[in-house]
């Protein structure tokens, strides 16, 4: 994990000697990658516009006559592009066709409560990639974490508040109890995180689908792998009233992202994290347990997950399916690497995660195009990102004459 | 297993935390093949009904000689198969109180040991069904085929240093262009030529970004896993469900190869099958051949080991990552025409269902090395037919937990349970002079 490029944060500059250099560098972050993000963003979504046209009915039946009337085709490419991102926008920010201000400002908050579960997660797998950890078992966790919490909110009966509590905290320590084993078996045995997640997420979603087969979790007469709904004081209560769907979830994400900061920014155990990340010998040598960094780092991960679980089955879903992470574990990794590993970068990056998610049913119903145009443009985006010197060859971007020191 | 002999002069460990143990004895896999044994044992063998028979059908048509069903006493049978695993278990511990290794051999026998055990058990006391053995062995087989090529295409790519979490991507696209351009010219041959060319271009992208921009090349290959999804969906829901006829289901003929596919039971499993299976059994075997032992082997696995040596001595490190990467991905891609012209299907979303994981993880299991890979990939095709067959026949083992098998079977050997496993020193390090 010596090149984690993109996520490797360089050190602060009160963090030890070599100022100056560190210092360019860091200065070379704050000039380049702003941009750099905002272009990838705008390439991203011009390499989804090709798309949009090149699957359009219109614009292929015009393009079959393109050198009699080549007008035609352009104006059918106009018109695809134009009615898919006005599809996205209203999906995604807000709906100005609405009539009523709750429908004007409905999209929005709907993007806030499909970013709350990526925040979550993305928060894990942030701390994760800064301790030199690529987890992508989010999605084992989170679904494990979701099992455990989904059942104590529909078997259990508990009063108001310390049921939410109860079933909160479960999801956070099923999710834990999924992480601790890769980060145990790589303390104990190196074998590599990567490996171990993939594996556990297919043996979470196993699990997951052999509990919906149990009475246990079924609804009463039904033998269907789904299972009751969690009581009512156990779901996050929705915070902006009845007319959103935007649940407490949310503020206790934006709580997690001020303590992941703390955590990362402030505290012992995260400077062992972010050591443990940049160089595990010095780290060692300097009287560190880097396995118990890694056994920490991955149960806080996992514990993250799960809630993003909880804000799926105790906030949105309110029922446990084998679907109920959908693809969210892999949209985490994608969200923490483009906010950078950092809380505030993993917010953002979430939000903007969530509103293409969000615009996905509008895309699907206005413009007549299929959900995984959102895919390909998630995909782009992290990979310009990923790779700032090809962002910047396409926008004749100047390179900073730090750069080698930033990819490196 | 020779993988550990590569012949890198103490390379330098990129994992800070896998450093050189001393000479120690590991217990690790006597313990770990020890205790699934001693389980076989308890669960298979024990609770089998005493005076229960198990039939075990291996016979076909085709056959020179017909065997006759083979009825055993299932108890009897469960327990002896048991006790075989748990003696290979101990042969394992013999060996490591010598400082020894143990063969290949010993985990596929042991292997077979433990599934002869569950078959029985799993067949005991139903009279009216059989265990079809060659049926078992053919769908295993057929359905190993994307894990052997996914596999073969991680081991060409991380012989060479780079790390391929793409290849469920690679087989999806080769799944997608093989349907795309077989309908397109209606022939399946066609589909089957297509087909690497798209896993050769997401190689060729993960390439690229591995070796020119230096990007993390886990994080690469998740995202082009992402970036195929998405296309490939893309394309399905629109172009391919406006035309049908760009998504045909057409199927590869099976070949009968003559005289061949007479031997009993093998026969009829290993050359009664469709071209892809062969060009399998092509693949594997000059692989195996090239890699260890050719020149252009020999290169790639210094590139893998140690660049900067292979460097030294005039060998042009990135060229040669991004020729392995590209090649690995075509032949990922061929296995990805498994899922659509090879079985005779029209292509869906997401069709491959991890199986390029699955593919990665037998990559690991037979320790970066084809012959290995072809064995471990063997294991989980056969864990997944085994699947299906439990399933007709109705068993009392939940079918989830038979599909956990390859995954915990996988975590087993990464945490050294079972053998220890060690990769390319260089993997996942971009080469920067």
């Amino acid at each position: 994990m010596s090149d984690t490029s993109v996520t490797e944060k360089p050190a602060d500059p009160k963090d030890g000697p070599g100022d100056d250099r560190v210092r360019g560098v860091l200065r070379g972050i704050l000039e380049s990658s702003t941009l750099v993000v905002v272009m990838a963003v705008v390439a991203s979504l011009a390499i989804g516009g090709l798309l949009v046209m090149f699957a359009d009915e219109d614009v292929r039946e015009a393009a079959v006559y393109f050198f009699s009337r080549p007008g035609d085709t352009f104006s059918a490419m106009g018109a695809a592009l134009v009615s898919a991102y006005t599809a996205m926008f209203q999906g995604a920010v807000v709906n100005p066709s609405s009539e009523t201000f709750v429908g004007f400002i409905r999209p929005f908050t709907q993007t806030l409560t499909m970013a709350t579960p990526l925040i979550f997660a993305g928060l894990g797998l942030g701390i994760g990639f800064r301790a030199g950890l690529f987890n992508i078992g989010a999605q084992g966790q989170l679904l494990i974490g979701a099992a455990l919490g989904a059942y104590i909110g529909f078997a259990w009966d508990l009063p108001w508040v310390l049921h939410l509590l109860v079933a909160v905290i479960g999801c956070a320590i099923g999710g834990a109890v999924w992480g601790f084993i890769p980060g145990f078996l790589k303390a104990r045995t190196g074998a590599h995180e990567v490996i171990v997640t993939i594996m556990l997420n297919y043996i979470g979603l196993n699990l997951v689908a052999w509990l919906l087969t149990l009475e246990a979790f079924q609804r009463p007469g039904s033998n269907n792998p789904i299972s009751p709904e969690v009581a009512d004081a156990a779901q996050y209560p929705l915070i902006l009233g009845s007319q959103f769907n935007l649940h407490l979830g949310f503020l206790l994400a934006i709580a997690c992202a001020f303590g992941v900061w703390w955590l990362m920014e402030r505290s012992t155990l995260g400077f062992e994290f972010r050591a443990a990340g940049s160089n595990p010998r010095a780290a060692r040598t300097a009287g560190m347990s880097v396995a118990k960094s890694y056994i920490f780092v991955m149960v806080i991960a996992g514990a993250l997950a799960g809630l993003a679980g909880s804000a799926q089955v105790l906030g949105t879903e309110k029922v446990l399916t084998t679907a109920t992470a959908g693809s969210i574990g892999f949209d985490a990794i994608t969200v923490a690497l483009l906010g950078r590993s950092r809380p505030l970068g993993t917010v953002m990056a979430a939000i903007l995660f969530g509103g293409l998610r969000a615009a996905g049913p509008t895309l699907q119903v206005q413009a007549g195009l299929p959900v995984d145009i959102v895919f390909v443009i998630q995909a782009l985006i992290v990979l310009f990102i990923a790779a700032p010197p090809l962002v910047r060859s396409i926008f004749r971007l100047p390179a900073p004459a730090n750069e080698k020191e930033v990819a490196a | 297993m020779t993988t550990t002999t590569v012949g890198a002069p103490t390379p330098q460990q990129p994992a800070a935390d896998t450093a050189p143990r001393p000479r120690t004895k590991s217990w690790r896999s006597s313990i770990g093949l020890g205790v699934v044994a001693l389980l076989s044992l308890l669960i298979f063998g024990l609770t089998t009904q005493a005076g229960s028979q198990t039939n075990f059908v291996i016979a076909t048509n085709s056959d020179f000689v017909t065997l006759p069903s083979l009825t055993l006493p299932a108890k009897l049978a469960a327990v002896s198969f048991s006790i075989i695993a748990l003696l290979l278990a101990g042969w394992t511990a013999y060996r490591a109180n010598q400082y020894r290794k143990v063969g290949l051999w010993l985990p596929i026998v042991f292997g077979m040991a433990v599934m002869g055990a569950l078959l029985t058990w799993a067949g005991a006391g139903r009279d009216n069904t059989t265990i079809q053995l060659t049926g078992l062995l053919t769908s295993a087989l057929f359905l190993a085929v994307p894990l052997v090529f996914g596999a073969l295409a991680g081991t060409l790519c991380e012989r060479s240093g780079i790390i391929n979490i793409a290849i469920e991507g690679q087989l999806l696209a080769g799944a997608f262009l093989a349907a795309l351009v077989g309908s397109m010219a209606g022939n399946a041959y066609v589909g089957l030529i297509a087909a690497p060319i798209a896993g050769a271009l997401v190689g060729l992208l993960l390439a690229i970004f591995a070796t020119k921009y230096w990007v993390n090349q886990i994080v690469v290959g998740v995202v082009l896993n992402l970036l195929v999804v998405g296309l490939t969906s893309f394309f399905f829901s629109t172009v391919m469900t406006d035309n049908p006829d760009l998504n045909q289901a057409l199927g590869l003929p099976r070949i009968d190869i003559p005289i061949l596919s007479g031997i009993p039971v093998l026969g009829p499993v290993l050359f009664n099958q469709n071209l892809l299976v062969y060009i399998m059994y092509v693949v594997v075997i000059v692989l195996q051949i090239m890699l260890f032992r050719s020149r252009w082997g020999l290169r790639v696995r210094s590139v893998g080991e140690h660049p900067k040596a292979a460097d030294t001595v005039g060998i042009k490190v990135n060229r040669t990552r991004i020729r392995n990467t590209v090649l690995g991905g075509a032949v990922a891609g061929l296995g990805g025409a498994f899922f659509t012209v090879a079985s005779g299907l029209a292509f869906g979303k997401e069709m491959t269902a991890g199986k390029g994981y699955i593919a990665l993880a037998a990559m690991i299991l037979g320790r970066w090395n084809p012959k290995g890979a072809l064995a471990a990939a063997l294991l989980f095709g056969f864990a997944d037919a085994l699947r299906v067959q439990l399933g007709i026949i109705g068993s009392d083992i939940p079918s989830q937990f038979l599909a956990m098998t390859p995954y915990l079977a996988t975590i087993l050997a990464v945490a050294g349970l079972v053998g220890h496993a060690r990769p390319p020193a260089a993997e996942g390090t971009p080469y920067k002079k």
